[in-house]
């Protein structure tokens, strides 16, 4: 489904990926670890597109096609899903407002009728209430206001209604208590199908506990260092990642 | 594509789309201001003396003025001597036949809009007697009008048809002597509307569609009077587009609300004159007073206005709480885009006992356009319990435009309230990256931040006119980002 070949990417004038491989198929989910700074949510914007990030070599394709060629909206109706590291507040843009928007940009683009309004709310009433969201959120600004975990929350809720093929979560888990931890985890498992792809960027083995990767990666230095199996985290959680860094510059 | 901030303002960079440029009419008078022509004007329009008088006086006292200085906009000298002050409409024949020979794009532009069909052909200036819809939709609204005892006519027929009302209550509100361009207004002022709302009377629709079919063509110095008479009610609608023209164009407008006891007028205005183009040649220049006097006990005047046209824009409507208990109101969005500069606000001068005031003005800046919000809320001493509320917010678009905010606040009662919010925001990159990684486009994106950012004014206009409204502002900010 996503094939990355010796990517190179920068931002301003340093680079960050070196030459990053990655190719993930439908069915899998994906953790990728790695230290502060190592370049994870480099990754996951060039994915979705971000233009402040350079791609300077290498290639992405996504089912067969050349994403990088994609603006940002084109990716997103394709059915990519960033969940953000950091959302932004978008004050007195109703939440319910800009996700009907959304859902109706990829209806569109796949050729089915715009969902009506009153589909839509029966739909995100019955998502928030799987994700334990309080239905009041539908009415508020996108974000606006909303605690750190509120935010992490309303990306899986987006991502739940929109139903991508390819889903890259930037470290939805941190900063989470366990009940909003529980509430990610039973999402992310939701979306899980044969026909999907999930790429989790986590700092912890905690989210891996609720949410089983098939394989995990460690990116170190803009590259990826390692990849394994699950069984990786737990090495990693008791280790850390210097061993891996000493590894790589060897 | 780009959302980098400092591209933001490429995506400004839209066209006037009402534009087109017309022939010159045969009937106008040379260039220049003098009593003679005063006299000319008056006179081609059958006033009587009184009439004459009143703009005489108004003249002598304009020839002492000088133009005021002290607003945040900046612009050429204007010539007063090389406008042309009475142009007569154009006649028939001159006009286009039918919207088939209208420009195409002023077409399309109306559709943006959202504007009726049958209001299409008269705002295009199509002649008239092709224009049967519009006839036949006037013919309607006047009978039922009639019926309910509103008089509702252009200026010019009023001085003629209700010169008693006329003379009680022009000039009541905004004096001649006012300010500079209330004066100039005074002594040439072309043509506008007339409303008068008899006791207990609620007006049976909005005073809109009408408005546009029969005061199309009003001039540069429009003047309207409106009169709500005791526990009369009243809700009115102004509109406009103007033809592109590269000279800079004059507008000084005059509006003039008058609530008696228990009476209420609702004003909105969604104005969208020819702006200059993207480099900021051409355009109109609007000078406006808009006042309205809530003159009895437990009146109302509300203001709700769209602004995204003209070079400059110079205008304050306000309210003058004479009687107790009177409201005052005033919603405002200012766009302004390219070179466009726009000082706008309100006065709310508080005179009687518990006069309450609400203000909330959104003003939206994106290229290198100067957006200043200037109001004032002045409490009388006999003004006691008098209440004020404001809230004024700022939205940026890119880097190279600002906003600027002048409150004046002056209390002389200590039992009054005054309160005042500010805000300043940006639409960032970021906001932007998170719409389209959700599948909608940047264009969708700023228009969703804009109207989510002008609700609470578009809430308070009459249904149609802020479908019309939010159509405009994103006409108007179209290409703003990219
Ligand atoms: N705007 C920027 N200009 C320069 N360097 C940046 C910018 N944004 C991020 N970086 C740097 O890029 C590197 C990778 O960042 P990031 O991808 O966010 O790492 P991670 O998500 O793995 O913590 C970091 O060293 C960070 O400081
Ligand atoms: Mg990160």
């Amino acid at each position: 489904m996503l094939q990355i070949t010796d990517l190179k990417a920068r931002i301003g004038d340093a680079e960050i990926l070196h030459g990053l491989n990655l190719q993930v198929n439908a069915g899998e989910v994906h953790a990728i670890m790695g230290p502060n700074g190592s370049g994870k949510s480099t990754l996951a914007q060039v994915v979705a597109g971000h233009d402040a990030y350079e791609v300077t070599a290498g290639s992405v394709t996504y089912n067969g096609t050349d994403l990088l060629a994609l603006e940002p909206e084109e990716r997103a109706r394709e059915g990519i899903f960033l969940g953000f590291q950091y959302p932004v507040e978008i004050p007195g843009v109703n939440n319910a407002y800009l996700l009907k928007a959304a859902l109706n940009a990829r209806r569109k683009h796949q050729g089915l009728d715009e969902i009506d309004a009153f589909e839509f709310l029966k739909l995100a009433r019955e998502k928030m209430a799987l994700l334990g969201m309080d239905p009041k959120f539908l009415n508020r600004g996108v974000n606006e206001g909303f605690s750190g975990g509120e935010k992490k929350r309303n990306e899986i809720f987006q991502m739940a209604m929109l139903e991508p093929t390819l889903a890259v979560l930037d470290e939805t888990d941190s900063g989470l208590d366990i009940d909003a931890l529980r509430a990610v985890a039973m999402g992310v498992n939701a979306l899980r199908s044969p026909e999907r792809a999930i790429i989790l960027v986590t700092h912890y083995q905690r989210l891996l506990d609720y949410v089983e990767p098939d394989y995990v990666h460690v990116l170190s230095g803009g590259r990826i260092v390692r990849s394994g199996d699950k069984s990786l985290a737990l090495e990693l959680e008791e280790k850390g990642y210097d061993w891996l860094r000493e590894a790589a510059t060897a | 594509m780009s959302t980098e901030p400092d591209k933001l303002e490429s995506f400004v960079n839209r066209r006037y789309e009402h534009g087109f440029i017309t022939d010159i009419d045969a009937d106008s008078l040379p260039p220049g201001l003098d009593e003679g022509v005063v006299r000319a004007i008056s006179a081609r329009k059958n006033e009587p003396e009184f009439m004459l008088e009143w703009r005489l006086r108004a003249y002598r006292h304009w020839r002492q003025l000088e133009e005021p200085t002290w607003a945040h906009v900046h612009y050429p000298r204007i010539d007063y001597e090389a406008i042309s002050y009475f142009s007569a409409p154009k006649s028939d024949k001159d006009r286009p036949k039918s919207l088939d020979e209208v420009d195409p794009k002023l077409l399309e532009t109306y559709d943006k809009l959202g504007i009726p069909l049958h209001e299409r052909a008269r705002l295009a200036g199509v002649a008239v007697d092709a224009v049967f819809d519009s006839v036949s939709v006037a013919t309607t609204f006047k009978e039922k009008l009639s019926e309910a005892g509103v008089i509702f006519c252009s200026f010019s027929d009023a001085v003629i048809n209700h010169p008693d009302l006329v003379k009680k209550y022009l000039g009541s509100v905004v004096p001649q002597r006012d300010n500079f361009f209330a004066s100039l207004n005074s002594a040439v002022f072309s043509d506008g509307s007339f409303v008068y709302i008899p006791k207990g009377v609620r007006c049976p629709m909005e005073l809109s569609t009408y408005f546009r079919i029969n005061a199309a063509n009003t001039g540069q110095f429009e003047r309207t009077l409106i009169i709500a008479d005791e526990g009369s009610h009243v809700s009115y609608l102004e509109g406009c587009t103007a033809p592109m023209r590269d000279e800079n164009q004059l507008h000084a407008a005059v509006v003039e609300l008058v609530a008696l006891k228990d009476a209420e007028i609702k004003y909105s205005t969604v104005q969208n004159w020819y702006p200059g183009d993207e480099n900021g040649v051409g355009g109109i220049y609007n000078f406006v007073t808009k006042r309205g006097d809530c003159r009895g006990a437990n009146s109302k005047i509300s203001w709700t206005q769209v602004e995204t046209g003209s070079a400059i824009t110079w205008k304050y409507p306000s309210c003058i709480l004479r009687g107790e208990n009177s409201v005052g109101e005033f919603y405002s969005v200012a766009v302004a885009n390219n070179y466009q500069q726009a000082d706008t606000g309100t006065k709310m001068i508080h005179i009687g006992r518990n006069t309450r005031s609400t203000i909330v003005s959104k003003g939206i800046s994106a290229g290198h356009a100067q957006n200043a919000y200037r109001g004032l809320v002045r409490i009388m001493p006999q003004a006691h319990g008098a209440r004020n509320h404001t809230q004024c917010d700022s939205l940026l678009i890119g880097k190279a435009c600002g906003a600027h905010t002048f409150p004046y606040i002056e209390v002389r009662n200590p039992s009054a309230k005054v309160e005042h919010e500010a805000t300043t925001s940006k639409i960032s990159a970021d906001q932007l990256f998170y719409c389209r990684q959700r599948g909608i486009s940047e264009e969708d994106a700023v228009n969703m931040i804009v109207n989510g950012f002008c609700k609470e004014v578009f809430k308070e206009l009459p249904m149609e006119f802020a479908v019309e409204a939010q159509a405009l502002l994103n006409v108007s900010l179209e290409g703003a980002v990219g």
